[in-house]
C-alpha cells in the first residue's frame, strides 16, 4: 500500500458551461454573452476583464439570474457545486423562485460599481445589513444587529456602534464600498462576485479596499469573481483570468499566462496599451529637449478660488513654458478640475494672477480681463472637456460643433468654413464625409476627436486638457493621447494635461505638478515625480497604483498619505 | 493622415437625422398619441372654419323644436330597392295616448337628401370673408337636421358644438400662450442669473402654485362686468386663467434652465466665444423647446377645462358667447338632463378634446429627448 | 429637523400675508362695492336710496375709507379677535357662517385625498411594475379619461343616472331631516352616506393624475442599482419592492399633497356648487356675486390658508420619510 493518498481532483466551486445571455429587442435578439465557459475553485480569485460593452457584467449578473429586463440565459449552464458533493445548475432555476433566492446572498453574494446608488438611500447601512442576516440565517433582530456591528468592524468601519444607524450618504466613497462588501459578506458566501467594485473610487482608497478584499479572502476561504477593465488590478489579486470581447472568451488561463505569454491578438493589444502606459511615449523621447530658458507663457501666481465655504484652490503657483506638457495630477477634491476651469476663466478666480504672455510679448492678467480682451484670450487658450459625450451638442451637426468658433469669431463662413472643418477633421483622424452627422453617432474616441478638433480650430497656443482620456477604452485612450502630442508639435502648441492617472501622465508630460486638498504639494520632471517623488503624498499615491506585473505583488510598500504636519501655509481645505 | 477613425461613412438614417427628426420617428412608435395628433389636429381645424362645418345657424331659435330629439345621417336606401346616397328622414311628432309624452318617429316617406358642399345660412370666416357653403346643408330648408337634438330653445346643439370649439379651444391656446410667455420670461431670468432673484423667484412660484385655483378664478372673474363685449371677456378671461397657469410653466422652464447651465456643451460654447443671446437661442433653446412644447400641450387641456368650468359656473363666458361651458349651462338643471340627456353632448366634446390633448402631450413628453434614454 | 420645521413655518408668515391681501384685492376688485349691488337690487323693485343714505350706508360698512385702510382693520379684528367682519348680506358676523361649512369643505377634501391615495398607490405601482401589459393599458385608459372629465360634468351625469335609473335626489350632504339639526352621531352617519358621491367624482380626476405620477416614480426607481442589490441578496420579488422602490417612490409621491390639496379644493368648489353641497363654495359663489366682500374674502383666505398648511404639512411629512432632507 502506498501512504500517498489518491486526492481525486477536487470539483471547482462554481463551472459555466457554454453560457449564453441574450437581450431580445424590437428588433432582433442582442447576444450580450456568447458561449462562455470557465470555472471557479474555491479560496482563488477569477478575474473577469475586458473593455465597455464586452459583456463582462451581464457575465456576472447571469450567474445570480439578475440580469436587467429584458435580458435572458438563453443556453448553457451554471453549476454551483455543494459541499456535499451535490450540485445545482443555477441557469435551470426559475429566476423569481425560491432555490435560486436561497442562494443569492448565502452562498454567492454580490458587490456593485456604485456603492452610494446600490444602497437604499433611505434605509440606514445597518438595516441593509442586518436584512440578509435574518433572511438566512434566521437571526433575530438584536442578534442580527449585533453580527451587523461585528461585520462593520471586521471591514474596518470606524465607530461601528454609531456607523450602523448611519445612512449611505453619511458615509464617504470608500466606506460605503466597505459596507457593501460588509453585507455581501454578511452571510459568509463561498462566491463572492464584484462588478468593477473600485472602479468609481480613488486609487489610494481602490488599493485599501483590495486589499480588505484580500485578507477577507484569506480568512473566510471564499472564492471571487472580480469584474474589471483595469489590467493592473487583474495583475495584482488574480489567480486566472478571462478576457472578453464583444461577448466573447478571447483568452482564459492564469495570470502568469496572460500576462508573460498572452496568445490571443486582443489580449497582447490590452496588455501592449497598459505597457505603453509605464514609459514616456515615443513621440516624446524623439523630440528635442525644450526650451527650458524660454519665458513662460503661462505664469500662474497664489492662485485662489473659494465656492462659498469651500476652498478648492489655495495658493497655487505653476508656470507653463511654451510648447510644454504639464501635467496636473490629483484624487478627486484636490482641485485639479478647479484649476483647469479657474485658467478658462469659466469661474471668477477670487485671487491671485495668471500671467499670459501673448505672441507679440505683451502680459495680460487672465483673472482680471473680460469682455472683448477675454474673448480674445479664449481663442488662443482653448479647453478639451472629460466627457465626450456632454461637452457636444447633441443637437448640432459635428461640421456646426468644430465650425462654431469660426463662424461666432466671424473667421470663415459658408464655403470656406466647410473646407476649414474637412480640414480641421483629417487634422485629428476623422473622415470628413462624417460631418453632416450628429455626435451620438460617433463613438466615444472619435467624439473626443471632435473636441480635440474644435480646441484647435482657432489656432490656439494653450490647451488645457482636463481628464481628456478617462472616459474611453485603453485601446483608444493612448491613440488620443498620440493625437494630442502629434498635433502638439505640429502646433506648436502647449499643454496642461490635468489627469488622475500617473501612467497617462507620465506618458505625455514634460513636467507634473501634484495637487493635494487644492494645493500644489509638488512639482518637478514628470519623469522623477512618476518614480521618485519627494512629497510623502505622491510618493503613498504611486505606491497605491497596482502595478501591471502579476510578478509584483508587493503590499508592503504601500502606505495612505496623513497629513500629520501641516502643508505649507496652514490651512488646507478641510 | 496617421490614423482615419471613420474609415468609411456609411449613409445612416439615424446619423443625419435632426432633434426633430429623431423625435418624430420616436413620437410614431406611440401609437395612442398618433391618433391624438389626428384628432386634434382634425379638431383646431373644425375650430377655425365652424360656420363650414355647421349645419343650421347656432344661434337660430326654432320654437318648434324645443327638445328636438337627435337625427341620424343615412347612406343607403331601401324603401325601394337599393341605392346608395346621403340623406335624412324628418321626425314625426306623436303623442303618447295616456300621457302626452312626445314620441318622435323617423318619418320615413320623407326623405330629405343633403348636399355635400351645399349653401346654408351664411358666416363669417375668421372674419375676413363671409361664405354660406357648408360641408353637409339639407336641401329642405323647412325640416331641419339636427344631428345631436335641439334645446330648450330648438337652437341646433350639434352646430353649437361646432361653434363653441372655436372658443373653447381657442381659449386654451391663447391663454396658454400668454402663461408661456410669463413663464418663460420669469421662469428663465430666475434660471439664467440664479442667486438671490432666483430665490425670490421661487418662493413666488411656490407661492403660486399653492393657490386652489378656482376660488381664485371665481373672485377674478366675478369682478368682469357682465355687460363688457364678449372679446373683452374673452381675453379677460385667458388673462384670468393665465393669472396662476403660469407657475407651472415657469418652473418647468426653469429646471430647464439651470440644468443647462452646468451642462459641458454650454461650457464649450462659452469658449468658443459664443455670445450670450448665442448660447440661449442656439444652444440653450433647442435643447428645451421640445420639453417646453410638452408642456404647453399638456397644459392647454388644463384651461380648457378652466374655461369650461368657469362659464358653466356663470363666471365666466356670457350668451351669447358659444363655447362648451356655456352651452353646458343648459344642462346644469337636472330636469331638462332628464328630458334632453344630447344636452351633454358640448361634454362629451370636451372629454374628446382634453384627452386628445393630454395624450398627444404625454407622447410628446415621452418623444422630447431623444438623446437620453 | 427641529429647525426645519421652524424654517418653514417661518416662511409661512409672508405667505399668509400674501394671501390675505391677494383675497382683499380680490374681492375689491369688481367695481363699485356692495352698497352699489344693493341698491340696484332695490332699484328692481321699485324703491329709490338718495346719495345722501348711500353714503350713510358706505360710512357704516367703513366702505369710504381707502382700501388699505379698510385692508389693515380687517387684518387687525382677524388677527387680535378671530373676527373677520360682517357680512353685508346676511347681517350678521362672517365668523358665525364659515366655519361649519369651512369644516365641510376640509372634511371633504380629506376624505377625497384619503380615497385618492389608497386608489392611486397600489395602481400606480402595478402599472409600474406590469408595465405594457393590459392591466396597465386599462389603468392608463382609466386615467386619461378621469384626467380628461371635468369635475362638474361627472356631477352631472352621476345625478343623471341616479336621477333616471334610480329616481334619486343625490344632491346635498345631509338628508333633509339633518339638514338644521345640531351636530350628533346619527348626522355623522347621515354625513357619511352622502360624502361618498362627492368624494368619488373629486377622486377620479385626482387619481387619475395621481397613478400617473405613481406610475413615473416606480419606472424611474426600478432600474436603480439598489434594487439589484437587494434582489442579489436573496429578498423575494414582492418583499424587495414593498421595502426598496415602492419606499423611495413614495417621497414625491407625498410631496404631491401640495398641490393635491389646492386641486381637491378647487375642484371641490365647482362640484359643490352643482350638488348643492352645504361647503364653503356655493355661499362663495353666492358673496361674490352679491359683493359681499368680507364674508367673500374670509372664504378665499381661508381656502387659501388651508392649502398653504397643507403643502406645510407635506414639506414636514417629507422629511420625515425621508432621511436625506432630515439629516442635511
Amino acid at each position: 500500500m502506498s501512504d500517498v493518498l489518491s486526492i481525486a481532483p477536487r470539483k471547482p466551486l462554481l463551472e459555466v458551461r457554454n453560457l449564453v445571455t441574450e437581450f431580445p429587442l424590437r428588433k432582433g435578439v442582442f447576444t450580450a454573452v456568447k458561449d462562455l465557459s470557465f470555472s471557479i475553485e474555491a479560496g482563488k480569485t477569477l478575474c473577469v476583464v475586458g473593455e465597455s460593452g464586452s459583456g463582462k457584467s451581464v457575465t456576472a449578473r447571469s450567474i445570480l439570474q439578475i440580469v436587467d429586463a429584458p435580458g435572458r440565459i438563453a443556453s448553457g449552464s451554471i453549476l454551483l457545486n455543494q459541499a456535499d458533493g451535490s450540485s445545482i445548475d443555477l441557469a435551470r432555476l426559475n429566476p423569481r423562485g425560491k432555490q435560486i433566492r436561497d442562494i443569492r446572498g448565502r452562498d454567492i453574494a454580490m458587490i456593485f460599481q456604485e456603492p452610494m446608488s446600490s444602497l437604499s438611500p433611505v434605509h440606514t447601512v445597518g438595516d441593509q445589513i442586518m436584512e440578509a442576516l435574518r433572511l438566512h440565517m434566521n437571526m433575530s433582530k438584536a442578534a442580527a444587529r449585533e453580527e451587523a456591528v461585528n461585520l462593520l468592524r471586521q471591514v474596518e468601519i470606524p465607530n461601528p456602534n454609531q456607523a450602523v444607524d448611519r445612512y449611505a450618504f453619511q458615509y464617504s466613497g470608500g466606506m460605503r464600498q466597505r459596507a457593501m462588501i460588509a453585507m455581501a459578506l454578511a452571510c459568509k458566501p463561498k462566491l463572492l462576485i464584484a462588478d468593477e467594485p473600485t472602479t468609481a473610487l480613488d486609487v489610494t482608497t481602490q488599493a485599501e479596499i483590495l486589499d480588505l478584499i484580500a485578507r477577507l479572502q484569506k480568512s473566510t476561504g471564499m472564492a471571487v469573481l472580480f469584474i474589471t477593465h483595469d489590467m493592473g488590478v487583474v495583475a495584482q489579486i488574480a489567480d486566472n483570468v478571462l478576457v472578453m470581447h464583444h461577448g466573447v472568451a478571447k483568452e482564459y488561463g492564469t495570470v502568469e499566462q496572460i500576462f508573460h505569454s498572452p496568445q490571443d491578438p486582443y489580449t497582447k493589444m490590452l496588455i501592449g496599451s497598459v505597457l505603453k502606459l509605464e514609459q514616456k511615449a515615443e513621440i516624446r523621447l524623439k523630440r528635442p529637449p525644450l526650451d527650458t530658458t524660454a519665458k513662460p507663457i503661462l505664469e500662474v501666481r497664489n492662485l485662489v478660488q473659494h465656492f462659498g465655504p469651500v476652498k478648492a484652490l489655495n495658493d497655487v503657483s505653476i508656470s507653463l513654458l511654451p510648447g510644454e506638457t504639464l501635467g496636473i495630477v490629483g484624487e478627486s477634491g484636490s482641485g485639479k478640475t478647479t484649476m483647469g476651469r479657474a485658467i478658462m476663466r469659466l469661474y471668477d478666480p477670487t485671487g491671485g494672477e495668471m500671467l499670459y504672455r501673448k505672441a507679440d510679448g505683451n502680459v495680460i492678467d487672465l483673472a482680471k480681463i473680460k469682455g472683448e480682451e477675454l474673448k480674445a484670450a479664449r481663442r488662443e487658450l482653448r479647453m478639451v472637456f472629460q466627457d465626450p459625450f456632454g461637452s457636444l451638442n447633441p443637437r448640432m451637426t459635428v461640421a456646426q460643433v468644430i465650425g462654431e468658433p469660426l463662424l461666432v469669431n466671424g473667421i470663415a463662413r459658408g464655403k470656406e468654413l466647410d473646407e476649414r472643418v474637412c480640414h480641421l477633421m483629417e487634422q485629428v483622424g476623422l473622415d470628413p464625409a462624417g460631418r453632416e452627422r450628429y455626435p451620438h453617432a460617433f463613438s466615444g474616441g472619435q467624439r473626443q476627436r471632435i473636441g480635440i478638433a474644435r480646441a484647435i480650430t482657432l489656432k490656439p497656443r494653450i490647451i488645457v486638457a482636463d481628464e481628456a482620456t478617462s472616459a474611453l477604452d485603453v485601446s483608444v485612450r493612448f491613440q488620443v493621447l498620440d493625437l494630442l502630442m502629434r498635433l502638439q508639435d505640429e502646433l506648436k502648441l502647449a499643454y496642461i494635461f490635468i489627469s488622475h492617472d500617473i501612467g497617462v501622465i507620465r506618458y505625455m508630460c514634460d513636467r507634473v505638478g501634484v495637487m493635494y486638498r487644492g494645493q500644489l504639494v509638488e512639482v518637478g520632471e514628470a519623469e522623477k515625480v512618476c518614480t521618485a517623488p519627494d512629497h510623502p503624498y505622491t510618493q503613498a499615491l504611486l505606491s497605491a497604483i497596482p502595478r501591471p506585473d502579476p510578478r509584483d505583488r508587493d503590499r508592503s510598500r504601500r502606505f495612505r498619505y496623513t497629513e500629520t504636519t501641516p502643508i505649507k501655509n496652514g490651512s488646507s481645505a478641510r | 493622415m496617421a490614423d482615419i477613425a471613420i474609415t468609411s461613412v456609411q449613409p445612416d438614417r439615424a446619423a443625419i437625422a435632426s432633434q426633430w427628426q429623431l423625435i418624430w420617428w420616436a413620437f410614431k412608435r406611440h401609437r395612442l398619441a398618433m391618433i391624438s395628433l389626428f384628432v386634434t389636429i382634425a379638431m383646431y381645424i373644425v375650430a377655425l372654419v365652424p360656420g363650414f362645418f355647421a349645419i343650421n345657424d347656432p344661434t337660430a331659435q326654432n320654437a318648434r323644436a324645443t327638445f328636438y330629439p337627435p337625427q341620424g345621417i343615412h347612406f343607403i336606401d331601401t324603401t325601394n330597392g337599393f341605392s346608395l346616397g346621403l340623406f335624412y328622414y324628418p321626425l314625426k311628432l306623436t303623442r303618447d295616448p295616456q300621457t302626452l309624452a312626445a314620441i318622435y318617429k323617423e318619418d320615413t316617406t320623407k326623405k330629405v337628401p343633403l348636399a355635400l358642399f351645399g349653401r346654408g345660412y351664411e358666416y363669417s370666416v375668421l372674419g375676413l370673408f363671409t361664405s354660406d357653403i357648408h360641408l353637409i346643408a339639407t336641401t329642405d330648408k323647412t325640416k331641419p337636421l339636427f344631428l345631436f337634438g335641439a334645446d330648450r330653445l330648438g337652437r341646433d346643439v350639434y352646430s353649437r358644438v361646432v361653434q363653441g370649439a372655436q372658443i373653447s379651444l381657442s381659449i386654451g391656446l391663447v391663454g396658454v400662450f400668454i402663461s408661456l410667455l410669463l413663464g418663460i420670461v420669469l421662469g428663465g431670468i430666475s434660471g439664467y442669473y440664479g442667486g438671490k432673484l432666483d430665490f425670490v423667484m421661487q418662493r413666488v412660484i411656490d407661492f403660486v402654485l399653492s393657490l386652489p385655483t378656482i376660488p381664485i378664478w371665481l373672485a377674478l372673474a366675478a369682478a368682469l362686468p357682465q355687460n363688457w363685449p364678449a372679446t373683452l371677456q374673452y381675453m379677460m378671461i385667458t388673462i384670468i386663467l393665465s393669472f396662476t397657469g403660469w407657475a407651472q410653466l415657469a418652473r418647468v422652464v426653469r429646471g430647464r434652465f439651470l440644468s443647462l447651465r452646468t451642462e459641458e456643451f454650454v461650457s464649450a460654447a462659452r469658449l468658443d466665444g459664443v455670445s450670450e443671446g448665442r448660447i440661449i437661442f442656439r444652444h440653450m433653446l433647442p435643447s428645451f423647446s421640445s420639453h417646453i412644447i410638452a408642456s404647453v400641450t399638456l397644459a392647454v387641456p388644463a384651461m380648457i377645462l378652466a374655461e369650461t368650468s368657469l362659464s358653466f359656473l356663470g363666471l365666466g363666458l356670457q350668451p351669447p358667447t358659444i363655447s362648451w361651458g356655456v352651452l353646458l349651462r343648459e344642462a346644469q338643471n337636472i330636469r331638462s338632463i332628464a328630458t334632453a340627456p344630447w344636452l351633454f353632448m358640448p361634454g362629451v366634446a370636451v372629454v374628446i378634446a382634453v384627452m386628445a390633448l393630454n395624450l398627444l402631450g404625454d407622447g410628446l413628453r415621452d418623444a422630447a429627448d431623444p438623446y437620453n434614454k | 429637523m427641529l429647525r426645519f420645521i421652524a424654517k418653514r413655518l417661518f416662511w409661512m408668515i409672508p405667505s399668509l400675508f400674501a394671501v390675505s391681501f391677494l383675497a382683499f384685492v380680490l374681492i375689491q376688485l369688481p367695481p363699485g362695492d356692495y352698497v352699489t349691488t344693493y341698491i340696484a337690487t332695490l332699484a328692481a323693485s321699485n324703491e329709490v336710496i338718495d346719495q345722501n343714505t348711500a353714503a350713510q350706508l358706505r360710512e357704516r360698512f367703513g366702505l369710504d375709507q381707502p382700501m388699505i385702510i379698510q385692508y389693515i382693520k380687517w387684518m387687525w379684528g382677524i388677527i387680535t379677535r378671530g373676527d373677520f367682519g360682517m357680512s353685508f348680506e346676511w347681517q350678521q358676523p362672517v365668523s358665525g357662517l364659515i366655519w361649519e361649512r369651512m369644516a365641510l369643505t376640509l372634511a371633504l377634501a380629506i376624505a377625497s385625498l384619503i380615497a385618492t391615495w389608497a386608489i392611486a398607490l397600489p395602481i400606480g405601482v402595478f402599472s409600474a411594475v406590469r408595465k405594457y401589459s393590459i392591466g396597465d393599458y386599462a389603468f392608463t385608459v382609466f386615467s386619461f379619461l378621469g384626467l380628461s372629465i371635468p369635475s362638474f360634468l361627472l356631477a352631472l351625469v352621476l345625478m343623471y343616472v341616479a336621477a333616471v335609473e334610480f329616481g334619486q335626489d343625490v344632491g346635498g350632504l345631509f338628508s333633509h331631516e339633518y339638514e338644521a339639526a345640531p351636530w350628533s352621531i346619527a348626522k355623522m352617519i347621515d354625513l357619511m352616506k352622502h360624502i361618498w358621491l362627492p368624494v368619488i367624482i373629486l377622486a377620479v380626476s385626482s387619481t387619475a393624475s395621481l397613478i400617473r405620477v405613481m406610475r413615473a416614480n416606480m419606472l424611474d426607481e426600478l432600474p436603480k442599482p439598489y434594487v439589484t442589490t437587494a434582489r442579489a441578496k436573496g429578498l423575494s420579488e414582492f418583499r424587495l419592492l414593498v421595502k426598496y422602490p415602492m419606499r423611495i417612490a413614495l417621497n414625491p409621491f407625498i410631496s404631491t399633497i401640495a398641490w393635491l390639496l389646492p386641486n381637491l379644493i378647487s375642484g371641490s368648489v365647482v362640484v359643490a356648487i352643482v350638488l348643492n353641497l352645504p361647503t364653503a363654495a356655493p355661499l362663495l359663489l353666492q358673496s361674490l356675486m352679491a359683493q359681499d366682500m368680507y364674508l367673500a374674502g374670509a372664504f378665499v383666505l381661508l381656502i387659501c390658508a388651508l392649502t398653504l398648511i397643507g403643502s406645510l404639512i407635506s414639506d414636514v411629512l417629507l422629511a420625515l420619510v425621508d432621511p436625506r432632507i432630515r439629516l442635511e
